[in-house]
């Protein structure tokens, strides 16, 4: 078995892109994910598995950094905090327009705007239903601790590369700066060449041989009806998502009456206020997301005929909430809870709402 | 054993790495550990805080409201969290610079003169391992050899002849704390 | 004489690069688009680098590049090329690796891109085609557009107190330690077709030494935009914008020429 480690969410991430063999990481610093290239700086991931790290002069730039790197086949990440997530938006868009593989962290921060450097869960938005423009899916996926931060860099380059699609790691900054147990995974050996070639040959620019036409890596077709086509090859894989990389948790929902759904680090609190409510004799159990998209539709639905309501707890004003709603359908009360604007909410909190909003309710 | 505790005082008073170097004592003795800092701006020149959780179980919540122990360095700090400590919990501090000392009466309340002893070790640097060993004494929930362990393991190669100077001061800490 | 007699091979004058594609040039007739396309694949495949050679195409009249040029190719949002081309560059070192790129794209909002590889010096060709206006998009202002010039949206000519100077990109980034070879070319007469290509050689060559990168910039018409016929284009192209975006290199071997 590997080592223990006491490691920062942030150089969990860092740690496990240089070995799951990834091949390139572009980024920019930003409070609360800066260390994520700190770390990766001091690793010099050059000489340890041959990974390029390069410093961007913006979050525009490293994201198509990102986009040129991935359209050649490599394994290529960046990371961020919600202002330069923002800003990474039109690159996103480029390369799942494209249907390129890459993986997008997003340590999120409180905004709108330049916003506060502390924690946050608003860009639930942004990250499941588009972000950029036009109709198109992250697969996203929600750290709870530092161990899935390492964990979820390995299995984000795989759903990315199944799919060829962007997916987003979205964390916050209660797990990007806390420093937890981690076990790292086993380092992988980066791809050669060769190996690149001849696996993503039909698709990725490595250079035109005589043996294949040329590959172009565009989402541009002016044609509406072929554009519309490509749509329908898109929609067709997000399908495919929803019907196998649906992930998720469910701890003590079997006897529950309650349940809090949650994802990240509201999902790690929530279960203190489970602790505290079981204590009190209120059986609560909790959903914990783990894919944001694709979102557990039918578990949350067979759940509602199980209980008596649901406490939707993410650090926003209310975004989880609205595919919590759709998951239910009506079939029984669900309500939001969360401080937001960079406050963390307690478990007291949280066991407050849930005794209000939807026990007493 | 769930230990779940909260370290404030100044930016540059070791807050931060007292913390780790508790976190790491718990990875020692096979036990689970949180480390969950205040970051940002407030840590530059202004206070800094940490919250440690060191415990037997899976730990949920990083964020806590509520303290068993709260190791309190400066009068910001001592405002801030004084209340925050539960009903039969520990509050340790270093009186120096604290013109408000703490007023509660359910909770038990210890001082350390840590400053004073680290400028008398000649080596302010040392200040927070000397409150640690404060700590350590008042609740014994890491051990020196793990303490020891986890120095060896948190820090680079070339800063291990420290390791007998830290020793000292966490010893300096155990025999000098005082019970209010 | 039939067809067919003709059709010898030592009656071969001229042959189109196997790099072009057939399809047919989207550019207006008189644009220099195709001819800086033809040279840049021309040196291409005379260095005989195709199979390793990644073209990065913008956004812009020759955003349909990769229609064209008969390699593969990554078509970049707006701005983005020379950041796209780093990325390629950095994990494939060995690949040559180009930009194409018009002056909306290169100078106005890929301004900071361009900038930054530049000074990076990242191993890469940039090739920039300076038309001073925005030919797609129906022919706006540039960062380019000449002082007093008209345009789509300088319908009274550009006014440099409110809508700034022509913007000389290429002088710019010749003043950055990361370029190896900075030049100004034009492909609007057959000896000038002959030194871009040589230009662009050039800069291929040091891409392969890896000596840091090498600019071309082409100062081409823009005939639709400018409404003007091709020739009147090109004569006003000659008397208006050489003036201030004069021919010639800029630097060479890392030194600025004097």
């Amino acid at each position: 078995m590997s080592e223990v480690k006491l490691m920062k969410g942030n150089e969990a991430i860092a740690e496990a892109a240089i070995l799951a063999g990834a091949d390139a990481y572009f980024g920019y610093p930003i409070t609360p994910q800066s260390e994520v290239i700190e770390y990766l700086m001091v690793e010099r991931p050059e000489d340890r598995t041959g990974m390029v790290v390069l410093q961007a002069e913006s979050e525009i730039a490293a994201i198509n950094m990102v986009y040129g790197a991935a359209g050649t086949g490599k394994k290529v990440m960046t990371s961020s905090s919600s202002p330069g997530v923002s800003l990474k938006q039109e690159g996103i868009s480029y390369i799942a327009g494209s249907e390129l593989p890459c993986v997008i962290v997003n340590v999120v921060r409180g905004g709108p705007g330049l916003g506060t450097i502390q924690p946050s869960q608003a860009d639930y938005f942004q990250s499941t239903k588009g972000g950029g423009h036009g109709d198109y899916r992250l697969l996203v996926l929600a750290p709870a601790s530092v161990q899935e931060m390492a964990d979820f860099v390995d299995l984000s380059f795989e759903l990315a590369f199944k799919y060829r699609n962007p997916v987003m790691i979205l964390s916050d900054g209660v797990i990007g700066q806390m420093m937890e147990k981690v076990i790292m995974p086993k380092q992988k050996t980066r791809l050669t060449n060769e190996e690149i070639i001849e696996q993503y040959g039909d698709w990725a620019t490595t250079g035109k041989p005589k043996t294949r036409e040329r590959n172009i890596i565009t989402s541009l077709e002016l044609d509406p009806y072929r554009q519309e086509a490509h749509n329908h090859k898109l929609q067709a894989k997000y399908k495919k998502m929803e019907e196998n990389e649906v992930r998720y948790e469910m701890i003590n929902c079997n006897d529950a009456d309650y349940v809090i759904v949650a994802y990240g680090s509201s999902a790690r609190i929530a279960q203190k206020t489970m602790e505290m409510a079981r204590k009190k004799g209120i059986k609560v159990g909790i959903f914990r997301l783990i894919t944001l998209f694709p979102f557990p539709m039918k578990e949350i639905n067979a759940l509602a005929d199980k209980v008596k309501g649901f406490l939707a707890v993410e650090m926003s004003a209310g975004q989880m909430i609205e595919d919590v709603r759709l998951a239910i359908n009506g079939k029984v009360p669900a309500e939001h809870y969360g401080r937001y604007g960079g406050v963390i909410h307690s478990p007291e909190e949280v066991l407050e709402a849930l005794e209000q909003k939807i026990i007493g309710g | 054993m769930t230990e779940e505790m909260i370290i404030a005082g100044f930016g540059g008073q070791g807050v931060l790495s007292m913390g780790k170097i508790l976190a790491y004592s718990g990875i020692m003795q096979d036990q689970e550990v949180s480390w969950m800092p205040s970051y940002g701006p407030e840590m530059r020149g202004g206070t800094a805080n940490v919250t440690v959780i060191i415990s037997d179980e899976r730990i949920s919540s990083p964020i806590l409201t509520n303290f068993d122990t709260a190791i309190i360095l400066n009068q910001q700090s001592m405002d801030k969290f004084q209340n925050t400590v539960k009903p039969g919990g520990v509050l340790l501090y270093d009186p120096n610079g604290i013109l408000k000392p703490p007023t509660r009466t359910d909770i038990k309340i210890y001082t350390i003169d840590g400053a004073k002893l680290a400028s008398d070790m000649g080596n302010p640097k040392i200040f927070n391992m000397i409150v640690l060993g404060a700590f350590m004494q008042v609740k014994p929930i890491v051990q020196l050899e793990n303490v020891i362990r986890g120095l060896k393991k948190s820090l680079p190669e070339r800063h291990h002849k420290l390791i007998p100077l830290n020793q000292d001061a966490i010893t300096m800490g155990m025999k000098n704390v005082v019970e209010k | 004489m039939d067809v067919k007699e003709i059709i010898k091979p030592e009656n071969l004058v001229y042959k189109k690069t196997k790099l072009m594609t057939d399809a047919p040039l989207s550019y207006c007739p008189g644009c220099g688009h195709g001819t800086a396309h033809r040279i840049t694949m021309e040196v291409v495949e005379e260095m005989g680098i195709w199979e390793d050679t990644i073209g990065v195409a913008p956004v812009g009249c020759s955003v349909l590049a990769y229609d064209f040029m008969n390699i593969d190719m990554t078509q970049a949002a707006h701005g983005r090329a020379p950041a796209v081309a780093t990325g390629i560059k950095r994990v494939w070192p060995n690949k040559y690796v180009f930009t194409y790129q018009g002056d909306g794209d290169l100078a106005a909002i890929g301004g900071n891109e361009t900038i930054h590889a530049c000074n990076r010096g990242e191993n890469i060709v940039i090739i920039f085609v300076n038309n001073g206006i925005y030919g797609m998009t129906g022919g706006q202002m540039a960062p380019t557009t000449l002082p007093g010039m008209k345009s789509s949206t300088s319908p009274y000519g550009r006014d440099v107190k409110t809508m700034g100077f022509p913007l000389k990109m290429t002088e710019l980034v010749a003043q950055l330690p990361g370029t190896h070879y900075v030049t100004r070319q034009a492909v609007h007469t057959p000896n000038a077709v002959r030194k871009a290509k040589k230009a662009i050689r050039k800069a291929f060559e040091i891409q392969k030494e890896n000596k840091g990168l090498a600019f071309v910039e082409i100062v081409s018409n823009c005939n639709s935009g400018w409404k003007m016929e091709p020739v009147d284009a090109n004569n006003w192209m000659v008397d208006n914008m050489f003036p201030y975006f004069p021919l010639g290199d800029i630097k060479v071997d890392g030194e600025l020429v004097k």
